[in-house]
């Protein structure tokens, strides 16, 4: 009797050890799969790092018929669009992360957060169609002549009002990083304690006057992590920005001229790179992504957790 | 403005920026209302049976539809949540009920990594590790580029999830003799499952507008594609095909995917988020 419980608790046991060897499988699966993602991206960029070394990050010439690459455009690309989204993005959504935490009732607030996140859920390649047909004409007709018109002879809005390039792919960005930057940033103003607020209102100060000179700077690393987060969106996304943004090379001084992401010549040139120094420049700009993207996304977490306490991050 | 006394003033500036938060709420909840009105619209016309049931037309040719998209889609999930599902679920489990610490931290890091990488990146990823070897673009590619992404996204909610399953029903389970695998698959697990669930659909509904990781491993197919060893349609990325095209007939087919898409998407976001709805535990 004893003799088969032991045995039935042994083989309990070994049933234990199974179902800890397979779930730690597959948590080291995760972290095989990162290791490997960063370890293949460097293997096959290995000529182009080698032929081009770090001129690649500097040179403007991307020409794959006479072997030449240069990524400095698609670099600029990437950090321009990515700036417009942010300086859009962050008063917008961190304005309606007020209205959220702050002022609205708990319902209208629960509705509000549930259908950005629908906007958050909507791909990208839905976005990038309502940006050619909407977006981009009213660029060309309307928003554009009236910005040189406000400010004639400001570079940044000189030349042809094309409709398609940095400032529309900027646009673009920002409506689709608004509902990073207000969820985490609810969740932010959320975990400022309430004390912080009475104290305030207590002192006779305005409802605003608590939320701007007391919550925000209390939530403020939050909310940076928010930006970053949103930061790290915009500069990996990719389909959106390659309908809008002109996919032309050059580095120009206005934000109306066409322009070229490091997202959107990977997308565009990736199946058709014959010559092997060609695929492994692209690649290296797949690499170069994965460095920003890294660093980026881990400041950005670290600074949330310094707010709200460790939490999962999204 | 100046002559109004201190206490006006700051009263104004109240009313106004905080009319403000809401003119900004109310603006960004448009976006989304503009987006799917415009769809309907522009996508509700174009719609038809055909769309569901017929091949894609050659160029200049008007009518035809996505059925061989909306078939390699649906297969791509499938290969899809076969491979993230399991491995994104396991190892969210091992984070919550085996891991020490130093493990624990870095599966994490390399979730949260893997989580915010771009789309296009996992394309590379999957392109040199199985297109390259098979010298072939399929469907299997494709499935295993969304299959990757989703398994960050099942291991962090999976976690998330567990972690919110009291410990004391935990200590009830082991109190009562049973081993901790059979505490797990007969008491966390099924207290989580309606979290899980959701975050499996969220996880397939996120994957599934996905065009980047998939035009350069499924890449695209005018027809059929037998089994998951040749390229393959699929709607997000017949979408951008179409959408880029000069073709005014191919622009309308577009609107009518973007449509299908965005429907099946919504609808598989309200599903999970109701299915969660008044039972999360946190």
């Amino acid at each position: 009797m004893t003799r088969a419980l032991s045995m039935a608790v042994a083989r309990l046991r070994r049933g234990d050890l199974i179902a800890h060897a397979v779930a730690f499988a597959c948590g080291a699966g995760v972290l095989a799969i990162a290791g490997l993602l960063a370890w293949e991206l460097w293997r096959n960029s290995v000529l182009a790092r080698r032929q081009f070394g770090l001129g690649f990050l500097v040179s403007q010439t991307w020409d794959p018929v006479a072997g030449q690459f240069g990524a400095a455009a698609f670099v600029y690309g990437t950090i321009m669009t990515s700036a417009i989204a942010l300086v859009i993005a962050v008063p917008l959504g961190i304005g309606v992360a007020i209205f959220l935490a702050e002022l609205a009732p708990r319902r209208l607030s629960a509705t509000a957060g549930m259908l950005l996140e629908l906007l958050a859920a909507i791909p990208s390649v839905i976005y990038g169609l309502i940006g050619v047909a909407v977006l981009v004409p009213a660029m060309r007709q309307w928003i554009q002549p009236a910005l040189k018109a406000a400010m004639p002879g400001f570079p940044l809005f000189g030349g042809p009002a094309y409709g398609i390039g940095l400032l529309t792919a900027g646009v673009i960005l920002a409506i689709m990083v608004v509902p990073f930057i207000v969820s985490v940033g609810r969740e932010v103003l959320l975990s400022v304690p309430r004390e912080q607020r009475e104290a305030a209102l207590a002192l006779g100060s305005t409802r605003w006057e608590s939320t701007w000179k007391v919550v925000l700077p209390y939530a403020r690393p939050g909310l940076y992590g928010a930006v970053f987060l949103a930061l790290g969106r915009a500069l990996g996304e990719t389909m959106a920005v390659t309908m809008v943004i002109g996919n032309r090379p050059e580095i120009a001084a206005s934000l109306f001229a066409p322009a070229y992401s490091m997202a959107a010549v990977i997308a565009n040139e990736f199946s058709e790179a014959t010559e092997e120094i060609h695929l492994h420049s692209l690649i290296e700009v797949g690499l170069v992504l994965f460095v920003l993207t890294m660093i980026i996304n881990a400041v950005a977490r670290a600074l949330i957790a310094a707010t709200t306490g460790p939490s999962p991050a999204r | 403005m100046t002559f109004l006394p201190r206490k006006r003033r700051r009263q104004i500036l109240n009313v106004v920026m905080l009319g403000m938060t809401a003119a900004f709420t109310l603006l960004t909840v448009s976006v989304l209302f503009f987006v799917l009105g415009y769809l309907v619209v522009k996508g509700g016309t174009s719609l038809n049976l055909a769309f569901f049931t017929e091949l894609p037309r050659p160029a200049g040719e008007t009518g035809g539809g996505m059925a061989n998209a909306l078939l390699g889609s649906a297969k791509m999930l499938a290969v899809a949540a076969i491979t993230g599902l399991p491995v994104g679920l396991l190892a969210g489990l091992y984070l919550s009920e085996f891991a020490g610490r130093t493990m624990a931290a870095s599966v994490r890091y390399a979730a949260d990594l893997l989580n915010g990488m771009p789309s296009i990146v996992i394309g590379i990823f999957v392109y040199t590790l199985v297109v390259l070897p098979m010298k072939q673009f399929s469907t299997l590619a494709g499935g295993l580029a969304l299959g990757v992404m989703m398994i960050p996204i099942m291991t962090r909610s999976t976690e998330e999830f567990l972690r919110a399953v009291p410990l004391s029903l935990r200590e009830a389970s082991l109190a009562l003799g049973a081993s901790r695998t059979l505490t797990i698959i007969r008491v966390v697990l099924p207290a989580a499952s309606r979290g899980i669930v959701t975050a499996a659909m969220l996880g397939l509904a996120r994957v599934a507008g996905e065009t980047a990781p998939l035009l350069f491993t499924a890449l695209s197919n005018a027809f059929w594609s037998p089994g998951i060893l040749h390229p393959t349609a699929s709607l997000p990325v017949m979408i951008y095909n179409y959408a880029v095209s000069p073709y005014d007939d191919w622009h309308r087919q577009a609107w009518a995917a973007g449509l299908v898409l965005l429907t099946l998407v919504l609808v598989a976001n309200l599903g999970a988020r109701r299915l969660l709805g008044g039972h999360r535990q946190a």
